[in-house]
C-alpha cells in the first residue's frame, strides 16, 4: 500500500479552501513521523471536510455530524495499546453539536488528536452562522453583520484539561504543530482557522484571518500540558451467580392459592429488607415468592411500600387483582393507601396511633411501632404470621438469615410479646 | 411443589450474567431507572466498563468500541433511548454488532420513572429511517432474562448489527424466586473476524448478506466503516445503484435470517380463544388462563419474544383461533397494531392498562365475556 496518507493529489474541496492544507498537513506530519496510514483511524463526520475519507488510505470511519469526537474516543479506547493514531476531522459546526464530546474526551485526556476545521460558518448547508462566528463576520443569515461572539474553543478544551491544544491559521506547512499533536498520548486539539471560499471570501471582501483573531483578541498559540493518566474500570467478571445464596425448602406452607402482602411504612424503617425477608421465608417454606417495592424516587424520603407475592405453583404471578392483606406502620404508608382502601376488603392490620381510614376492609391494630421504627416492619410481619396460617415463624426466621436481619432487630421481644 | 435449589434474584441479574457469559465484553453505562440493577451488576461482570457523561456518548462510544473489535452493551430506558437512536441507526448503517437493553418505563416524555409499561415497542419498530427492522427481544420472564440475552448477543454478532432486548421496570426490578438448576448452559459466543489475503471490502455480503467483519486494528486490510449512504467499499454515495442495493440489504439481512432468531413460546389448548402477549403480561396472562381452566374455559397462549420484525409464525398460529385477545400494557396495544394495522379485525380483543399491570380479573372478564 502507498506509505502516503492520502490516495490523491487533487481532493474535492474548493479552490483556496483551507481543508486543502490541513489534508496535506497531516499526511506530511504522519510522514515526518514514519506512520503508516494503516496504523491511522481518521474519523470525520458530516460537513465538507467529511468527504475525505474518500481520499484517505488510512482505516477511516464516517459518522454522525457532531459526535466523531465521541466515536473516535471510543475507537481510542477500544484500541489501546494497539500502537494506532486516531485522528478526528470535525468542522465547526460539529465541534459546537458535539462540545458535550470535546469536554469529555479532554478530561480523560483521552488519545485522540481533534483537527477542527473552523471555517467559522455552516459551509455545506449554505453559509450560515455558527457558534464560532466572530462577531462583525457576515453570513448568509447574518447579512448584515454578526451581532454575537464567538466560542474559544481553545480555551474551554484547555479548561477541560486537554493536554494539547493549539489554535493555527491555515497555512502552507503547519506540519509541525500536528507532528506535536500526534505525539502527545493524550487529547489533543488543533483549532484551525479558514476562510470559505465560497461565502466568507465573498461576503466579507478583503477579509483576513489575522484581522479577525486581531478584532476578537485571540492568537495563534500552541500549549501541552502535562498527561492525566486513568487506569480503565476492569471488573473482576466473577460469576454472579457463585455469590448468589441458594436456598432449599425446609418448610410446609400452608397456603393453597396465591396470596399477596403488602407492607407500607416510611422509608428508613426496613420496609424493603423486612419484605425480603418475608419473601426468603417463603421460598424456604417451598413457596414461590414474587416481590417489588414501590417508593418515591428520592428513596431516602416518604412512603415505602413492599407487596409479596406467594404461590403454591411454581411460577409465581407478577401481579395480582388487589391485594389480600394490607399491613400499614407509619402516617407515610397509610397516606399512600388512602385511595386504595377505600375499595380494598381484604384484611387491614393498622398500627394502632393511625387514623382510621375510609374503608371496606376488615380493621386489626396492634402498637407495631413499640420496638421502635426500626423494628416495626418486621414486627409486623411477625404479628401478621401469628395471626394467619401462611408459613411457620421458623421459616420466616430463616428468612430474616438469609435477608442479614436477623441479629438487627429483636426477634426474643417480638416472639415474646406475642406470645409465640 | 418439587425440593429444588431456588435463588432469589431480580431479572437485571440474570441479564447480565446471561450477556457476560455469552460473550458482552464490555458495558457503557448512563444510569436511568428502571436499568441502573444493570449497570450495577455490569460493573462486577463484565471486563471493562466505562461511565459515560449522557446516553448519545453512551451509544458513540460503544460504536467505537464495537469497531475496535468489542461487544458493547448498554442499558436504558425511554427518555435515554430516545437520545440514543440517531446513533442506533448509524451502528446499523455502519454495521455495528451491540446490544442495547430497553428497560421500558411509563411515558410520555419522562413520565415515571419507577412504574412500568410496555409502550415503546412502536418507536423500536419505526426508529431506523426508512423502515428498517431492529431484531428486538422481548423479556416475558426470567428464563427469558437468562436466555434472550444470548440470543441478541449471537444475533448481534452472526448478523454484524445493533440488537434491543426490551424489558421492563417489573422484570428490572423486581425480586422472584427461581430454580437455578432449570437455568441453561451459556457458552461463549465465538468471533470470526476476516481472515484472508484477498483485499477486505468492508461491506462485500456473503451468502447470508452478511459482510464479515474486521476490527480497525488490521494491519493489513483497510477498514472503511459510514453512516452514510455507501457501496460495498465503504465509500460514500449519493444514490448510484450499487450503493442503494446495499442499503436495501440491511432489510434484507435481518428478514432473511429471522428463522434463526426467532422465539416465542405457545401454548396450545382448543380453538376457541388465543391470548397473544408480550414482556410482563405474558407471565399475568398464564396466571388468567390457570385460572380461567378452573372454569372450564380453553385458553391458548403465543408469547411474542421476536417482536421485531415480526415472524411469520404469528400469524399462522393466530390464524387457528376463533377469538384473539392482544394483551399489553400499553395505551392502545402496540404489539396489536403491529400484528394487524390501525383498525383491529372484528374477532381481535385488545386489552391494555397504563400506569398498572393489566389486572387477572380483566383477563379473565374479556374472555368470559367474548369466548
Amino acid at each position: 500500500m502507498d506509505k502516503k496518507l492520502l490516495n490523491s493529489n487533487k481532493l474535492p474541496f474548493c479552490a483556496g479552501c483551507g481543508h486543502h492544507l490541513i489534508a496535506q498537513n497531516t499526511q506530511k506530519a504522519l510522514e515526518n513521523l514514519n506512520i503508516d496510514p494503516l496504523d491511522v483511524i481518521l474519523v470525520s463526520d458530516i460537513g465538507c471536510h467529511g468527504i475525505i475519507d474518500k481520499f484517505s488510505n488510512s482505516h477511516t470511519v464516517h459518522g454522525l455530524h457532531g459526535r466523531s469526537v465521541a466515536l473516535a474516543a471510543g475507537i481510542s479506547l477500544g484500541l489501546k495499546n494497539k500502537g494506532k493514531k486516531v485522528i478526528v476531522f470535525i468542522g465547526d459546526g460539529g465541534a459546537t453539536i458535539g462540545m458535550q464530546h470535546i469536554l469529555e474526551a479532554a478530561r480523560l485526556d483521552i488519545d485522540l488528536t481533534v483537527i477542527i476545521h473552523n471555517n467559522m460558518l455552516y459551509g455545506m448547508t449554505g453559509g450560515q452562522a455558527s457558534g464560532f462566528t466572530p462577531k462583525g463576520f457576515i453570513t448568509t443569515t447574518t447579512p448584515s453583520e454578526s451581532k454575537t461572539r464567538n466560542y474559544d474553543i481553545c480555551q474551554i478544551a484547555l479548561a477541560a484539561k486537554a493536554s494539547f491544544v493549539a489554535r493555527v491559521v491555515a497555512k502552507p506547512d503547519f506540519s509541525n504543530v500536528i507532528e506535536e499533536a500526534l505525539k502527545n498520548e493524550g487529547f489533543s486539539l488543533i483549532e484551525t482557522l479558514e476562510l470559505c471560499p465560497s461565502y466568507a471570501l465573498k461576503m466579507n471582501k478583503g477579509m483576513k484571518l489575522q484581522t479577525i483573531l486581531d478584532n476578537i483578541g485571540e492568537k495563534e498559540f500552541v500549549v501541552k500540558n502535562e498527561n492525566y493518566r486513568w487506569d480503565f474500570y476492569t471488573n473482576s467478571t466473577d460469576d454472579l451467580l457463585e455469590k448468589i445464596k441458594k436456598i432449599e425448602k425446609k418448610y410446609e406452607s400452608k397456603i393453597d392459592k396465591t396470596l399477596c402482602v403488602q407492607l407500607s411504612g416510611s422509608a428508613g424503617e426496613g420496609v424493603q429488607t423486612a419484605g425480603e425477608a418475608f419473601s426468603y421465608g417463603g421460598i424456604v417454606a417451598g413457596l414461590s415468592v414474587n416481590q417489588r417495592g414501590s417508593y418515591p424516587v428520592t428513596v431516602g424520603v416518604g412512603f415505602s411500600t413492599s407487596e409479596v407475592i406467594l404461590s403454591p405453583e411454581d411460577d409465581c404471578t407478577y401481579n395480582v387483582n388487589s391485594p389480600d392483606i394490607i399491613i400499614i406502620t407509619s402516617v407515610d404508608g397509610l397516606t399512600v393507601n388512602i385511595e386504595k382502601l377505600k375499595t380494598f376488603k381484604g384484611k387491614l392490620y393498622l398500627d394502632s396511633s393511625l387514623e382510621t381510614p375510609q374503608t371496606e376492609a376488615e380493621i386489626k391494630r396492634y402498637d407495631f411501632r413499640k420496638f421502635g421504627p426500626k423494628n416495626s416492619s418486621v414486627f409486623s410481619l411477625f404479628y401478621l404470621l401469628k395471626e394467619n396460617d401462611i408459613y411457620p415463624i421458623q421459616s420466616f426466621i430463616e428468612g430474616l438469615e438469609l435477608a442479614n436481619l436477623k441479629d438487627k432487630v429483636e426477634v426474643e421481644k417480638f416472639k415474646t410479646e406475642l406470645g409465640i | 411443589m418439587k425440593n429444588s435449589k431456588k435463588i432469589f434474584v431480580n431479572g437485571s441479574l440474570l441479564i447480565v450474567e446471561s450477556l457476560a457469559r455469552s460473550g458482552a465484553d464490555v458495558f457503557v453505562g448512563y444510569p436511568i431507572t428502571p436499568s441502573n440493577y444493570l449497570y450495577l451488576y455490569s460493573t462486577k461482570r463484565l471486563p471493562l466498563t466505562f461511565h459515560a457523561p449522557d446516553e448519545i456518548t453512551t451509544l458513540q462510544w460503544m460504536c467505537g468500541l464495537s469497531a475496535s473489535g468489542k461487544l458493547p452493551v448498554t442499558a436504558t430506558s425511554f427518555p435515554g433511548f430516545a437520545l440514543m437512536i440517531e446513533s442506533i441507526n448509524m451502528a446499523y448503517m455502519m454495521e455495528l454488532p451491540m446490544v442495547i437493553v430497553l428497560a421500558q418505563r411509563l411515558g410520555p416524555s419522562t413520565g415515571t420513572a419507577t412504574c412500568g409499561a410496555s409502550g415503546d415497542l412502536l418507536l423500536i419498530k419505526g426508529m431506523i429511517s426508512g423502515g428498517y427492522p431492529v431484531p428486538t427481544f422481548a423479556i416475558s420472564d426470567f428464563k427469558d432474562c437468562w436466555e434472550l440475552p444470548q440470543e441478541a448477543v449471537k444475533t448481534a454478532l452472526t448478523l454484524r448489527t445493533p440488537v434491543i432486548v426490551l424489558t421492563s421496570k417489573e422484570i428490572t426490578m423486581t425480586n422472584r424466586s427461581f430454580d437455578i438448576e432449570t437455568l441453561k448452559d451459556i457458552k461463549k459466543i465465538e468471533r470470526k473476524f476476516y481472515n484472508s489475503e484477498e483485499t477486505y471490502i468492508p461491506y462485500k455480503p456473503e451468502e447470508n448478506f452478511v459482510p464479515q467483519f474486521l476490527p480497525l486494528y488490521s494491519n493489513k486490510h483497510q477498514v472503511r466503516l459510514t453512516a452514510s449512504t455507501h457501496d460495498q467499499k465503504g465509500i460514500l454515495q449519493h444514490s448510484t445503484k450499487e450503493a442503494l442495493e446495499n442499503t436495501a440489504r440491511l432489510q434484507k439481512k435481518i428478514v432473511s435470517n429471522l428463522k434463526d432468531f426467532t422465539f416465542y413460546e405457545y401454548i396450545e389448548d382448543g380453538n376457541q380463544n388465543l391470548i397473544v402477549t408480550f414482556d410482563v403480561s405474558s407471565n399475568i396472562s398464564k396466571e388468567a388462563i390457570r385460572e380461567l381452566r378452573k372454569e372450564n374455559k380453553k385458553v391458548s397462549l403465543l408469547v411474542a419474544k421476536t417482536v421485531v420484525p415480526v415472524p411469520e409464525v404469528y400469524y399462522e398460529i393466530i390464524s387457528k383461533y376463533k377469538k384473539v385477545y392482544v394483551v399489553e400494557e400499553n395505551l392502545n396495544g402496540q404489539l396489536c397494531e403491529i400484528l394487524f394495522g390501525n383498525k383491529t379485525p372484528n374477532n381481535v380483543i385488545k386489552i391494555n392498562s397504563i400506569g398498572k399491570m393489566i389486572s387477572i380479573d380483566k383477563i379473565k372478564e374479556e374472555v368470559r365475556k367474548n369466548g
